[in-house]
């Protein structure tokens, strides 16, 4: 089959590779239909987050047809339409039970590893790091899943692959960083970064009913699709935005923020920025948490910092004591997907939302090299990908 | 790129600026240490802009002038009377590659520059990507419905005043 596999910092390419095949009674093959690239691949694309081997398929947005099932897997069949959560777990254990699947502790089948470098392990998750499991992704022709008989989100037929294909990351990630917030009428909610999964989160917060709801990006595409869902901007790279949400919210700051941005801020005038460039250039910081900084200082005292950003290693120069002494509330985490699917499958059915919106780029498979770097440099007003195996 | 050239401006700004005796003595440029120095401090501004501004083109554009003001520069170096022929030589060839990659950089950035504005033509489309069935007025708080799980609340206790007491 054809899969975009992993070769180094800034090579992606699409080569012939072996099928998969049942590796156990659980495990289950997927035609994949549709797929897309993620914000998070692109740190893998930059080489940001470590132990990835040559070869590695690419990919966790994901959705197809069931082609082949093991024995355990008695409630899906051949022919059924599926959308695959980019958390792989296993319904079983302590964490799972309580609806925390993104730190599943059986789906990691590089647990040990993942135990020494995080203390311990979190769940395994499809085309990432090895860190993760390394387990093949889906931007290819076909997708094994482990753990079939729960990691999947059976959908129907009516619903078209655009519009049920972000069930598998950005919406459930938008909504969950929403639902951190646990979001008052009353509140202003705050939103760095104006990409995929922040305008699913611009959506999130909205729909759950925040009083007002104020993005921050620059790229202006980006910014007009998040006036599009009913929130005010900031151009980070126009205007003060301390000083603008100070304005926005009567000089109390705003009781949520969400980092929908991660470890590759690109605040490029700002000195803290500046210092991030030059650290990480020397190989002493692994992240350039300017939006973490920025969020710490313009939250109002007992708020919520909510964060989907992906953080890789070790940051420099947070203002932890700004923190502490504002008593903030901090959430973060990987996505529990199948913790919200029903509930945002229904909302979906019911055309409340359309997820859709946000996809500028459908390309066929192959393309999928040539789009990450569109994807990555924001070229051709690229929000986000569609690929087409 | 640019980034990598804003720093490149800076470093070696700062070397002509703090030691143009030695820079000039190193070209066989000796008398010029005052000329030497002003194009320290031209690289410095030029190395602070391409790292602080917004739009990075303009002062790589600067840096192609100032190339050329160096090239000149060593070009006097190269007229046979001079001593430190060679070093003069190898600092012309580095000039040389380094007016070549701002170029190229200017270019790239011009080129990119051009794309943008296309983009920015096609914004109206953009505004119109709202994934929503109802102007976001309509729909705020549309899914007022959904009951956050108790793990995810907000202790009532950091719940704005009114709230708390409502859900008490």
């Amino acid at each position: 089959m054809r899969a975009l596999c992993w070769h180094g910092t800034q090579d992606i390419r699409c080569d012939t590779v072996p099928d998969p095949k049942l590796e156990h009674p659980r495990d289950a093959i997927i035609k994949v239909t549709t797929c897309a690239i993620c914000g998070s691949d692109l740190h893998l694309y930059d080489n940001t987050i470590p132990a990835m081997e040559r070869g590695d398929i690419m990919g966790h947005e994901t959705m197809g047809i069931v082609e082949e099932v093991g024995k355990e897997v008695t409630n899906l069949k051949r022919g059924d339409r599926v959308v695959i959560p980019f958390t792989i777990f296993c319904g079983d254990c302590d964490q799972c039970r309580r609806g925390n699947f993104s730190v599943c502790e059986r789906s990691n089948r590089n647990k040990s590893l993942a135990d020494k470098v995080f203390g311990h392990t979190t769940a395994g998750l499809f085309g990432y790091t090895h860190l993760t499991g390394g387990y093949p992704g889906g931007q290819a022709e076909y997708l094994r899943v482990p753990f079939a008989d729960k990691t999947h989100i059976k959908v129907p037929q009516g619903p078209s692959d655009e519009q049920l294909l972000f069930l598998s990351d950005i919406f459930p990630t938008g909504w969950q960083a929403a639902v951190q917030c646990d979001i008052q009428p009353t509140d202003t909610v705050a939103i760095w970064g104006c990409g995929p999964v922040g305008q699913m989160t611009i959506r999130s917060a909205l729909l759950l009913g925040a009083k007002q709801v104020i993005a921050i990006d620059t790229v202006p595409e980006r910014l007009a699709m998040a006036r599009a869902g009913g929130a005010t901007t900031i151009d980070f790279m126009e205007e003060s935005v301390v000083e603008r949400l100070n304005e926005l919210t009567q000089g109390k700051g705003p009781e949520k923020c969400i980092d929908c941005v991660g470890m590759e801020a690109h605040a490029t005038a700002t000195l803290d920025s500046i210092y991030d460039r030059a650290k990480q250039a020397m190989m002493l910081e692994t992240d350039r948490p300017h939006v973490l900084r920025e969020m710490m200082y313009v939250c109002r005292p007992a708020g919520t910092l909510s964060i989907p950003g992906v953080y890789g290693g070790l940051l420099d120069k947070i203002p932890f004591g700004m923190a502490m002494n504002k008593g903030l509330t901090m959430r973060m985490g990987q996505t529990h997907v199948n913790r919200w699917s029903d509930d945002l499958l229904r909302r979906i059915e019911a055309g409340q939302i359309d997820p859709s919106f946000v996809i500028t780029h459908t390309v066929p498979l192959e393309r999928g090299p040539e789009m990450y770097k569109t994807f990555r440099d924001k070229q051709d007003g690229c929000v986000k990908v569609v690929l087409k195996p | 790129m640019a980034r990598g050239l804003g720093w490149f401006s800076l470093g070696l700004g700062l070397v002509e600026l703090l030691a143009p005796q030695a820079v000039s003595r190193t070209l066989g440029l000796r008398g010029q240490e005052r000329l030497i120095a002003a194009y320290g401090a031209r690289e410095v501004a030029t190395g602070v802009g391409l790292l602080l501004s917004r739009d990075p083109e303009p002062w790589l554009w600067g840096r192609v002038a100032g190339d050329a003001l160096d090239v000149g520069t060593l070009a006097t170096a190269l007229d046979g009377r001079r001593p430190r022929q060679e070093a003069a030589g190898l600092a012309m060839l580095a000039v040389l590659g380094v007016t070549a990659l701002d170029l190229a950089s200017a270019c790239g950035l011009a080129s990119r520059r051009r794309g943008m504005a296309a983009v920015r033509r096609r914004l109206p489309e953009y505004a119109r990507r709202s994934g929503l069935p109802a102007a976001p007025a309509k729909m705020r708080g549309a899914a007022r419905d959904f009951v956050v799980p108790e793990d995810f609340r907000t202790p009532a206790p950091l719940r704005p005043w009114g709230v708390a007491n409502e859900v008490a």
